[in-house]
């Protein structure tokens, strides 16, 4: 009797196994994407790989089978101090740069999204320049108000030309926005060069002006986007985030509607902005805007004015010096709207998907911080 | 003997006599801005200064002997006097303020007291945000102040201590992790426990939390 049912039992595994096989032979693309992936990430699942360039199968561009048009990887605020003070920093920023470079395929190009120097000395951007010419990709760069407020971006503009420019890439029209002017605080004070950057530097001064792209700015991307067909798709590249969160850290313009305004007659429009530090999503009528990763220090989140649409990041260890940073990529689709890659040095990476905003946030909703600020 | 008790009979009734008046000039007294009483106890204990009282808008200010307590009649200008009804209705009002305050038991701590609590706190707060700001003064050495990782103090959350932090391998205060952050991300020298600086630090960093539940152990 038990050798029957012995004998029965191993009839059904072989006829499993079989009908098994024979189901992996009919799998359509999208399964087997799927098993593959999922495979993949059982495989390598908390195996830290440096650099970290091991990009897993995303499942959400497996069942739309989209490619990019091209992607464009970025690195932002590293805030450089000159390496006989600090080498911190740069160890940070100079590991951004592998990460880039391992990339594979190569981006596009690599923007580097502001703050290059912590306070705006030559010492620190030749520094800066220094580390990001190790890049193999074609760098675009943005200014930020570290990089700027101790000789008004003389420096700067010796180094990278000016902070507001526009070109064309594959169909898409790109606008490097210079959005951290300030009004004039310090001539009445008397400040030097120094006592007016170290006064910018610090996040929660209460004495500096609020940032603007300003009269100047906004008339100048008027007449830049006058050549530009309402169809093409629009991607910002700025410091400040274009929109107003919280005014006491300068995580603001004051002119935000106006500059909006502009922008909303477009088709789509990305905003792809530095200077906040942390993983932030936002959404305004037709423009999308996505927030860079930092190499050098996590600002935590604001007390108010975080948009809906954001899904923080784990609260970053202070025992780590690298939980909370990285760099990234972004992803530019057919429509002009993005898929932004965050690469966090010390957790999994997060991608943002362009379906995450288009829905409002009812879709492929990013995964959620198990330790959020508070 | 009987001299100096006639004298002192002759001083007294002198000096009673005066009180009458004096309380009876009270009010005429106050209706014209004079604010000098003599009282029984008041002789005891020292006379408040008589300060004329002028308001910004040139409105006729009525104050009562303590010094402090005060009417500013609006629709009246200073040196005009009052009609009898309105003065009525002044010293009704002025007499309810000052039994509001006779209401109050005795307090030990005075107005001064207060000013030096606000003002001695105010500068610990003061001096905590200089530091907090400024790693030179805390004495850092590679350019990292407190103020890089948290803005206004955030994310310092100094409601949740004492808790467990895993690389301290031990239940901790705010005072051991501001210290670990000197020693640390700062390069720093750790402060003793009980340095004005941390003192300063720590009243700078609760003055942001002001309000919060205490929630010790929270992560």
């Amino acid at each position: 009797m038990r050798l029957l049912k012995w004998k029965k039992r191993e009839q059904q595994y072989r006829q499993a196994r079989t009908e098994l096989f024979a189901a992996i032979k009919q799998l359509d693309r999208r399964s087997f994407l799927q098993i593959a992936s999922l495979t993949a990430a059982v495989a390598t699942a908390k195996t830290v790989l440096p650099p970290h360039a091991f990009q897993l199968v995303d499942v959400v561009r497996a069942e739309t089978e989209e490619k990019p048009l091209f992607r464009f990887a970025y690195i932002a605020d590293t805030h450089l101090y000159e390496r006989t003070l600090n080498e911190r920093f740069v160890r940070a920023a100079l590991k951004a740069v592998e990460d880039v470079n391992a990339l594979r395929p190569q981006p596009d190009f690599v923007l580097f999204g502001g703050d290059l120097a912590q306070l705006g000395q030559a010492k620190e951007l030749e520094l800066g320049k220094q580390i990001l010419s190790e890049l193999k990709a074609p760098v675009k760069m943005v200014a930020g108000e570290h990089d700027w407020y101790l000789d008004l971006g003389q420096k700067w503009q010796e180094l990278f030309g000016p902070p507001t420019y526009s070109f064309d890439h594959k169909g898409v029209h790109f606008v490097a926005l210079m959005s951290v002017n300030e009004k004039d605080f310090w001539t009445e004070r008397k400040m030097t060069p120094m006592e007016r950057m170290r006064t910018v530097a610090q996040l929660d001064s209460p004495i500096q002006s609020r940032f603007e792209v300003g009269d100047a700015g906004r008339q100048w991307l008027k007449q830049d986007l006058a050549r530009v067909s309402i169809d093409t798709p629009i991607i910002i590249l700025t410091h400040a985030p274009l929109y107003k969160y919280y005014r006491p850290w300068n995580f603001w313009i004051e002119d935000a509607e106006q500059v909006q305004e502009l922008l909303f007659p477009y088709k789509s429009v990305t905003v792809i902005h530095a200077h906040t530090h942390q993983m932030i999503t936002h959404r305004i009528k037709n423009i999308h805007f996505h927030g860079m990763l930092a190499t050098s220090w996590p600002w935590p989140y604001a007390p108010e004015g975080l948009p809906r649409l954001t899904v923080k990041m784990n609260r970053p260890d202070p025992f780590d010096e690298l939980d909370g940073l990285g760099d990234g990529a972004v992803e530019v689709y057919t429509t002009g709207y993005v898929d932004k890659h965050y690469n966090l040095w010390r957790r999994d990476p997060i991608t943002v998907a362009r379906a995450y905003l288009e829905s409002w946030g009812r879709e492929a909703i990013p995964p959620a911080p198990e330790f959020p600020s508070y | 003997m009987i001299k100096r008790m006639k004298l002192l009979m002759v001083v007294s009734v002198a000096l009673g006599s005066c009180v009458l008046l004096s309380e009876l000039g009270q009010r005429r007294a106050h209706l014209r801005g004079n604010t000098m009483m003599l009282s029984a106890t008041a002789q005891q204990s020292p006379r408040p200064e008589s300060r004329q009282v002028r308001s910004e808008s040139g409105n006729l200010v009525v104050q009562l002997c303590d010094g402090r307590t005060q009417l500013e009649i609006v629709g009246m200008r200073a040196g005009e006097v009052l009609p009898p009804g309105k003065a009525r209705e002044v010293a009704r009002q002025m007499m309810a303020m000052y039994t509001e305050q006779q209401a109050k038991q005795a307090s030990k701590w005075t107005q001064r007291d207060r000013v030096m609590w606000e003002r001695e706190q105010k500068r610990m707060i003061d001096e905590g945000y200089r530091l907090f700001h400024d790693w030179q003064a805390l004495g850092g050495t590679i350019g990292i102040s407190c103020d890089m990782c948290h803005p206004d103090g955030a994310d310092t959350h100094p409601e949740t201590y004492p808790k467990f932090q895993t690389q301290l391998k031990n239940v901790v205060t705010l005072r051991e992790m501001i210290n670990w952050c000197i020693e640390n991300p700062m390069k720093g020298k750790p402060l003793p426990c009980d340095d004005p600086k941390m003192i300063a630090l720590e009243a700078y960093i609760t003055s942001q939390r002001k309000g919060v539940s205490l929630d010790p152990g929270k992560h």
